[in-house]
């Protein structure tokens, strides 16, 4: 954080006056206060604190973490309305398409954004009133990632329904921001999956082929399938079938919740949270080694099914797997807090999304699910390192 | 016609204490029968009688039971009528027996019945044992019908097996929610019921 400031403070000169961007020094301003506001420190006299970071500045690094995918979920909602209308012919992507498929994109993406920011909130500032607390910053975060991790098809009714549930019953139950067992914008996910199944599986809701507020209305050109690459690997019976290539499925541009499917831009986000600090990479990195290590086994000793044929690095960079990994599961208030619970607490959720993906034939996904248990299991593991590691040292002790 | 000891006993258990939302006791059954209205009236009847009666015959009983093989008495007796109750359902709502398939089996061993009979019919007269009886059944079959008015509106968008939301509705893009006709809704749904009476009832603590 320390170095960060620095350049921060340095590109700043720019904005003093007289300088290149002297009009500009509002938002300069606004920035440096989002960003590094507190920033008292004691002195640097052993441990104590180092970086005023509260939770204000963590919340906010990480909506910057997600705005790479945001955009290019925003890209990509509108490039699959192109592909699936047939609007992108054999000419590929012309400068108009971009921006065309960037618009209708945004257009998209941008209600799910204010639905969600606007029921989380309003139920936080009730709640702030009614128990006489400040408002907490803790829905900046669950706000922005909820729009990137529904199917762009889902009415926007049931997404405000969802938010108040998972609000109501998985946070402010618990006492609130930091209080809560499981991660809120995932409640909001799971109930949506299991309230509305018919808007949350199958082929129709991830890519929009009708219009947005009424402009492009489009038809589904015959036989493009709108299916995700998971859903088709879960619905096939050809043993053998691989959708899309490795490649394919890093860049992206294939149908799948708003922010879920391109890989650089998780990457991108995923480098920030950790060289700030805000995320472990501990619990991302186990993820990894546990998602691969079982879908390797279940390529070597599994069944003769497609998703268990399924090559083990390519589970990890479909579906939901490394969206769920860099920003939901190393959630800090629901994960293992432990240093080596977190190796634990990840590698159990790769291995439980993978045994869920290839073993169940109803869920074609299943990073949402592996997340939620292991959330109910974190506490747990934490009290089993904290145990262990108390016993060794009064093993150490008797020995001495 | 009734003084203030047999008021609270008869009324009592339908509000300040409860048998679900206060003693939480009987969450299981209301869990699973509660994803339609009409089973769950029925089992609140069922339920309701066969306390009633059991309340009245241990009572009735009480000073002949030996202590020490009390529990095994109580559960011959509930056994008895569970097994009437659940002859005549089968012979005049054969649907609805179906549909509550062993539910009404359990009730044997619902915690509500061995709980009134221990803590009540054990120790008092038979006109209070029925009066207890009526008002612990009663209050578990309103707890019971909420639950299933709400999970039926919602989950099927009926009421006792009518269609309550119009057409129109589903045109628009309304949907049933299908997280009503789970048992985890059902217990978020008592949990609010709980929520909601512990707020009304703050003095009574």
């Amino acid at each position: 954080m320390e170095k960060f400031y620095q350049i921060w403070k340095k590109f700043g000169k720019n904005f003093e006056e007289g300088g290149k961007l002297a009009k500009l020094s509002s938002f300069y301003d606004a920035f440096d206060t989002f960003l590094f506001t507190p920033n008292t420190t004691a002195k640097r006299l052993g441990a104590q604190i180092h970086d005023g970071s509260d939770s204000k500045r963590t919340m906010i690094l990480v909506v910057m973490a997600l705005i790479p995918a945001m955009l290019f979920g925003m890209f990509n909602v509108g490039y699959q309305h192109l592909l699936a209308t047939g609007q992108i012919g054999c000419c590929g992507l012309t400068c108009a398409l971009f921006w065309k498929a960037f618009g209708f994109g945004l257009l998209a993406v941008l209600p799910y954004i204010i639905v969600a920011y606007a029921v989380g909130l309003g139920i936080e500032f009730i709640v702030a009133q009614i128990k006489h607390e400040e408002v907490a910053e803790g829905f900046l975060v669950t706000g922005f990632i909820i729009p990137l991790i529904v199917p762009i098809n889902t009415p926007l009714w049931q997404v405000a329904i969802a938010v108040a549930f998972a609000v109501i019953f998985a946070k402010e139950v618990f006492g609130g921001t930091g209080y809560n067992i499981f991660n809120v914008a995932l409640i909001t996910r799971a109930f949506l999956f299991f309230a509305y199944p018919s808007q949350m599986t199958g082929d129709a809701p991830f890519v929009r082929v009708g219009s947005t507020w009424g402009w492009d209305a489009g038809q589904l050109v015959d036989g493009y399938t709108t299916a995700t690459p998971l859903t088709q690997i879960g619905t096939t019976t050809d043993a053998s079938l691989m959708p899309i290539g490795f490649w394919d499925a890093v860049n992206g541009l294939i149908p799948g919740s708003v922010g879920e499917t391109c890989i650089w831009a998780i990457a991108l986000g995923a480098i920030l949270l950790i060289v700030t600090g805000v995320a472990s990479w501990k619990t991302m990195l186990s993820i990894f080694i546990g998602g691969g290590l079982t879908a390797w086994l279940f390529n070597q000793f599994g069944p003769d099914t497609a998703a268990a044929n399924l090559p083990w690095y390519m589970h990890l960079v479909m579906g939901g797997f490394a969206f769920g990994a860099v920003f939901m599961a190393t959630d800090p208030v629901t994960s293992a807090r432990t240093e080596c619970g977190k190796w634990i607490y990840g590698f159990l959720i790769g291995l439980v999304a993978v045994v869920v993906r290839v073993l169940n034939p109803g869920y074609p996904e299943g990073m949402m699910l592996a997340i939620l248990l292991m959330n109910a299991f974190a506490p747990l593991i934490d009290w089993c390192v904290v145990n262990a590691n108390i016993k060794k040292r009064a093993k150490r002790e008797v020995k001495l | 016609m009734l003084s203030q000891k047999t008021k609270e006993t008869l009324f009592g258990p339908l509000n300040v204490n409860n048998p679900v939302v206060v003693q939480v006791l009987g969450i299981c059954s209301a869990l699973a029968v509660t994803v339609q209205l009409k089973p769950a009236l029925v089992m609140g009847i069922a339920v309701t009688i066969i306390v009633a009666l059991s309340n009245v015959i241990i009572s009735l009983l009480r000073n002949t039971i030996p202590m020490r093989i009390r529990i095994i008495v109580q559960l011959v007796v509930v056994a008895a009528l569970v097994t009437l109750v659940s002859e005549v359902l089968k012979a005049f709502a054969y649907d609805v027996a179906m549909q509550l398939s062993v539910y009404i089996g359990l009730i044997i061993t619902n915690c509500i019945l061995m709980g009134r009979l221990e803590a009540f019919a054990m120790t008092n007269k038979v006109w209070d044992s029925l009066l207890d009886g009526l008002g612990n059944g009663f209050g578990y079959a309103i707890i019971l019908i909420i639950v299933a008015f709400f999970r039926e509106l919602l989950g099927s968008g009926s009421l006792l097996g009518f269609k309550v939301i119009p057409d129109s509705w589903y045109a628009a893009g309304y949907e049933n929610c299908g997280m009503m006709m789970m048992p985890a809704m059902a217990l978020i749904l008592v949990g609010c019921i709980i929520w909601a009476h512990r707020s009304l009832n703050k003095e009574e603590k």
